[in-house]
C-alpha cells in the first residue's frame, strides 16, 4: 500500500538536512558536468559510446553540449595536431569559469605514438589539464571513472573562493 | 680491412654496408609485349610528344616525358586513349641524388582495364603546369604535392597548403625534413598561441613517451590510489574509495543497493 505520509521521524525527526554551502554548491557543480563535444580522433568514438544508452553518461549529469559557452568540462578525446592547437586554446578560453579539462587517451596525454612533427606532444602544452586518463583508447568505463574522479576533485575543493584563473602561464 | 667509422650515431647512417649487395629491381619489359600499351605509346609518339623512356613494369606502362608536355600528354590520353581517370598524382624526392623531383601521374582506363603512369623529372625550383583543368582530382593532389614537397604548380586556381597550417615552414615529406620536425615545428603551437617568449616557461617537448617516472605523482597514480596534484608519494598509501552519503561522504549521493532495485524481466512491460 502506498504511503502518502511524510515520515517525519526520519533524520532526527525534522525534514531538514544540515550541510555547508561548500558541499551544496559542489554537489550541484559535480553532478551537472556538461561536457564539450570534442572528439578529435578515435577516442571520440569511445566518448560517444559513453554518452549513448549502454553506458549512459546522463546519469552522471554529464550532457554533451556543442558550444563551449554552455560547457563546464572539456574532454580532449584524441590526437591534437599542431594545426588544431590554436583552436583548442580558443575553445578553452571561451568556456566559462569554473571549468575543468580531462585529457583522454595517450595522444592527448603525451602525443602517444605520434612522435612526429605534426602532433602536439600532450595537450598540457597548450591548456591546463585536471585529469589525465591513460589508455589507447580508454574504454567508456574508464572515461566514466575519470569523470567520477573529477567529481571527487570538485567536491574536495572550496566552492566559494576567488577563482584563480587557470592559465598555463 | 674495412675503414673505421665513428659509431656514435648509428641511426643516422648504417656503418656497415655490404659492398656486394645489389638492390633488387622490379623487372622491366618491352612495351611491344603488350598490344594495348604499344598502341597507346604510338599515339603519344604520333602527337609529337618526346618520349624519353617507356617500359612495362608490374603490368603497368611507365612513360617518361618532358615536364612541359604533361598537360598535352594527359589530355591526349584522356580524350583519345580512354584513360579517363587520374587516380593519383604526386612527387618523389630525388633532391640529394639528382637535384629535383620525379612527378608521376597514375592513369586508369576503365574500358581497357589498364593502368599507366606518366613520369617527368623537374628541378627543385622548376615549376610544373597544373593539370587541374583536365582532371578535378588533380586539384587537391597538386595542393598536397606543393604542401608536402614544395613543388611549384603554375596556373592552379587555389594554390594553398592543404594539410599543414598556412604559416608552416618547410615541406614535411622531403627526405631532408626530420620526422620529429625542425625547430620551427617543435615550437609551432607555443610560438603561435603564447609567443616566442613562452618557450622557456613551457619547455621543450618530451619526446620519449615510454619513459615512466613512478615517483611522479603529478602525472601518474594507481587506480584506486589517486592523489591530488603535487602530493607526496607514499608506497603504503591506502585505497581511496568513493564515499557515499551514508558513509559520511558526498552529500546526497547514495550508494546503489542491488537487492532494493527492481529488475524488469518482462520486456514487453
Amino acid at each position: 500500500m502506498a504511503q502518502h505520509q511524510v515520515n517525519y521521524m526520519q533524520d532526527g525527526g525534522l525534514p531538514v538536512a544540515l550541510t555547508s554551502i561548500d558541499k551544496l554548491v559542489n554537489w550541484g557543480r559535480s553532478n551537472s558536468l556538461w561536457a564539450l563535444t570534442y572528439g578529435l580522433a578515435c577516442c571520440g568514438i569511445e566518448m560517444m559510446a559513453s554518452g549513448a544508452s549502454r553506458y549512459d553518461f546522463d546519469r552522471f549529469g554529464t550532457i554533451f553540449r556543442a558550444s563551449p559557452r554552455q560547457a563546464d568540462i572539456m574532454i580532449v578525446a584524441g590526437t591534437l595536431t599542431k594545426k588544431h592547437a590554436e583552436f583548442i586554446k580558443r575553445l578553452y578560453d571561451q568556456m566559462t569559469e569554473p571549468k575543468w579539462v580531462i585529457s583522454m587517451g595517450s595522444c592527448a596525454n603525451t602525443g602517444g605514438m605520434f612522435n612526429t612533427y605534426a602532433t602536439v606532444q600532450g595537450v598540457d602544452r597548450v591548456i591546463p589539464v585536471d585529469l589525465y586518463l591513460p589508455g589507447c583508447a580508454p574504454r567508456p568505463e574508464s572515461l566514466q571513472y575519470a569523470v567520477m574522479l573529477l567529481q571527487k576533485k570538485i567536491r574536495s575543493q572550496k566552492a566559494i573562493k576567488t577563482q584563480k584563473p587557470k592559465r598555463l602561464m | 680491412m674495412r675503414a673505421y667509422t665513428p659509431k656514435e650515431n648509428v641511426q643516422k647512417k648504417a656503418y656497415y654496408t655490404d659492398r656486394y649487395w645489389v638492390a633488387p629491381q622490379v623487372a622491366k619489359f618491352d612495351v611491344e609485349s603488350d598490344a594495348v600499351f604499344s598502341e597507346d605509346l604510338k599515339a603519344i609518339k604520333d602527337a609529337k610528344i618526346t618520349v624519353l623512356e617507356a617500359f612495362i613494369q608490374v603490368d603497368q606502362m611507365v612513360v617518361y616525358i618532358k615536364p612541359e608536355d604533361n598537360v598535352a600528354t594527359l589530355e591526349l590520353l584522356r580524350d583519345e586513349c580512354g584513360y579517363t581517370q587520374l587516380s593519383e598524382l604526386s612527387a618523389i624526392d630525388w633532391i640529394s641524388k639528382r637535384g629535383g623531383f620525379e612527378v608521376f601521374y597514375q592513369m586508369l582506363s576503365m574500358t581497357k582495364r589498364k593502368r599507366l603512369r606518366i613520369k617527368c623529372f623537374i628541378d627543385e625550383k622548376q615549376p610544373i603546369e597544373s593539370v587541374q583543368s583536365l582532371f578535378r582530382s588533380a586539384d587537391w593532389a597538386e595542393r598536397e604535392m606543393y604542401d608536402m614537397f614544395g613543388v611549384i604548380i603554375n596556373n592552379h586556381p587555389f594554390m594553398k597548403r592543404i594539410l599543414m597550417p598556412d604559416d608552416w615552414e618547410g615541406h614535411p615529406l622531403r627526405k631532408t625534413y626530420p620526422l620529429q620536425g625542425d625547430e620551427f615545428a617543435a615550437w609551432y603551437e607555443v610560438d603561435k598561441i603564447f609567443g616566442k617568449e613562452a618557450r622557456d616557461i613551457i619547455g621543450p617537448e618530451i619526446r620519449d613517451t615510454a619513459r615512466v617516472d613512478r615517483y611522479d605523482t603529478e602525472r601518474f597514480a594507481r587506480l584506486g590510489h589517486e592523489v591530488p596534484k603535487g602530493a607526496e608519494f607514499n608506497p603504503d598509501q591506502e585505497k581511496t574509495p568513493l564515499a557515499y552519503q551514508e558513509d559520511d561522504g558526498v552529500f546526497l549521493i547514495e550508494g546503489f543497493e542491488e537487492d532494493k532495485s527492481q529488475i524488469i524481466r518482462d520486456r514487453k512491460r
